[in-house]
């Protein structure tokens, strides 16, 4: 067999192998869907709002639940815990609020 | 048929070609991959996570109200749950019992909570597969805890939330409402914040807007306000994510220009022979676009393949330890790859085509050289 043949016949399987794994994936398997549908009554039995992913610190562990004060409110001097405050940005209402409130500050009235 | 069968003879002939330089080619195909690889697992592990997020917290109450004290989040009082009641459109007001727990023979927070159908014994708990994990101290089954006011509260564990749902219930601790007020002193008037159901969705924002006007100290959260939090989550305008991927665009971009700047001699030589032999321009640069696009393609593959299975069976080992920060208890957790095809499109058309056109550019120059001056140099 020639050298260009295999390599092309190789490239195809790689391809084929990809497109394989993207379309017939374990995020539509029988057992991700039971998770799923677990996870989904526990969070409304016991009324949850976040993931449990980030512990170390209030407004880490409930971003949803975090005010503009929470990340700075430990102590005077506190900065932001890294690398969770960099993986994750405020709550969108947070920022989309401050813009109205520059805009205030700069008399400019509030935003449009 | 003769057009395919010329391709052929250039591929052929590239393969030879690079076969000559095995290392060389080799190593480069390898950086490649790399690069693929970092940007591929990171648009399936972020995604993964948003998905799931989405998927889980649909059920997260409709909207939560707090309340506020001097920038904090304080106490919220069950007399403003009566006058949430008298809204139109509310269908539905039950208080929430949850705060933080710390202990310190782990170093972790735990998250306790009082749900509102408790089905076990006051001096029991039912707790998620993390505080297992971590409280260090267990003994006889049994979670030692130091009240308000200093006492010990000796708690047995009566069950274990499943751990199919770490990823929701890691850190959790599910107490009956008298343990949780014993533990953390919190009054009976009082509860943490209170959680609303509304009758029609659509009228979430009128509804926020009413009770803004009943109770200006309190703050609500709808659903919706959740949901984009988590939205945002690893996505690349994150510090942490623009950082990874500006390292692997850069390298990525440092090396194709390496490749776009110039032609070694040896090289430069073997197109002086080629033309010598009769090869035309044309044929010199379809033989170096098959060199660039064989190599890109097989290296795209090899990077997203790997970055496949380095989310669904490693759980994305290369993240976890930024996932984890400063948590001494993190929740363990497999997510299946989410593939959005859009991203995985921009990532071949990014990597791909580039470097595939960057070979050609630097050989062009020898190409229409003349080849008896090249061959001389």
């Amino acid at each position: 067999m020639r050298k260009a043949d295999i390599c092309l016949a190789s490239i195809g399987f790689l391809f084929l192998a990809l497109l394989l794994l993207l379309t017939v994936h374990p995020g539509s398997s029988q057992e991700h869907h039971e998770r799923i549908e677990t996870g989904k009554q526990l969070v409304s039995r016991l009324g949850l709002t976040d993931l449990s992913l980030f512990t170390e610190a209030r407004y880490t562990r409930h971003i949803s639940q975090a005010d503009s004060h929470a990340a700075f409110q430990d102590h005077p001097r506190a900065v932001e815990h890294f690398p969770s405050g960099s993986m994750v940005r405020p709550p969108r209402h947070l920022w989309t609020h401050s813009k109205g409130a520059a805009a205030f500050l700069q008399n400019k009235g509030p935003a449009r | 048929m003769k057009s395919i069968e010329r391709q052929r003879n250039f591929i052929d002939f590239m393969l030879s070609s690079l076969l000559q330089r095995k290392g060389k080619n080799a190593s480069v195909l390898v950086v490649y991959s790399l690069v693929v690889f970092v940007l591929a697992s990171v648009i399936f592990f972020g995604s993964a996570l948003r998905r799931e997020a989405a998927s889980l917290l649909a059920e997260a109450p409709e909207m939560v109200v707090q309340r506020t004290m001097a920038g904090r989040h304080d106490l919220i009082p069950l007399k403003y749950a009566s006058v949430i009641r008298r809204i139109r459109g509310i269908h539905s007001v039950a208080p929430r019992l949850w705060g933080y727990y710390f202990h310190p023979a782990s170093l972790a927070n735990y998250t306790v909570m009082a749900p509102a159908h408790f089905s076990n014994a006051d001096h029991e708990v039912v707790v998620g597969a993390g505080v297992l994990r971590t409280w260090g101290t267990i003994a006889n089954q049994e979670l030692v805890f130091k009240t308000y006011d200093g006492q010990l509260l000796r708690l047995k564990i009566a069950a274990t939330l499943d751990a199919r749902t770490e990823i929701i219930t890691t850190d959790l601790i599910l107490t009956s409402e008298r343990t949780f007020r014993r533990l953390f002193g919190v009054p009976a008037a009082f509860a943490t914040d209170l959680a609303i159901k509304i009758r029609n969705q659509a009228e979430a924002g009128t509804i926020k807007g009413k009770i803004l006007e009943e109770l200006p100290d309190t703050r609500p959260l709808t659903r919706q306000e959740i949901l984009r939090t988590y939205a945002a989550l690893f996505d690349w305008r994150s510090g942490y994510l623009i950082v990874i991927l500006s390292a692997a665009a850069l390298s990525f971009f440092i090396f194709a220009w390496e490749k776009a700047t110039g032609v070694n001699a040896e090289e430069k030589r073997e197109i002086g022979i080629l033309k010598a032999l009769g090869w035309d321009t044309s044929d010199i640069l379809i033989m170096k676009f098959w060199e660039g696009a064989i190599i890109s393609c097989v290296a795209f593959a090899v990077g997203v393949i790997l970055a496949y299975f380095h989310v669904l069976f490693a759980s994305a080992t290369l993240f976890q330890h930024a996932l984890k920060g400063w948590s001494t208890l993190f929740p363990s957790f497999k997510l299946p790859p989410t593939i959005n095809f859009f991203q995985i499109a921009v990532l071949f058309f990014l990597t791909v085509v580039p470097y595939s056109l960057l070979t050609i550019i630097p050989t062009w120059g020898a190409a229409v050289t003349d080849p008896d001056a090249i061959m001389r140099q």
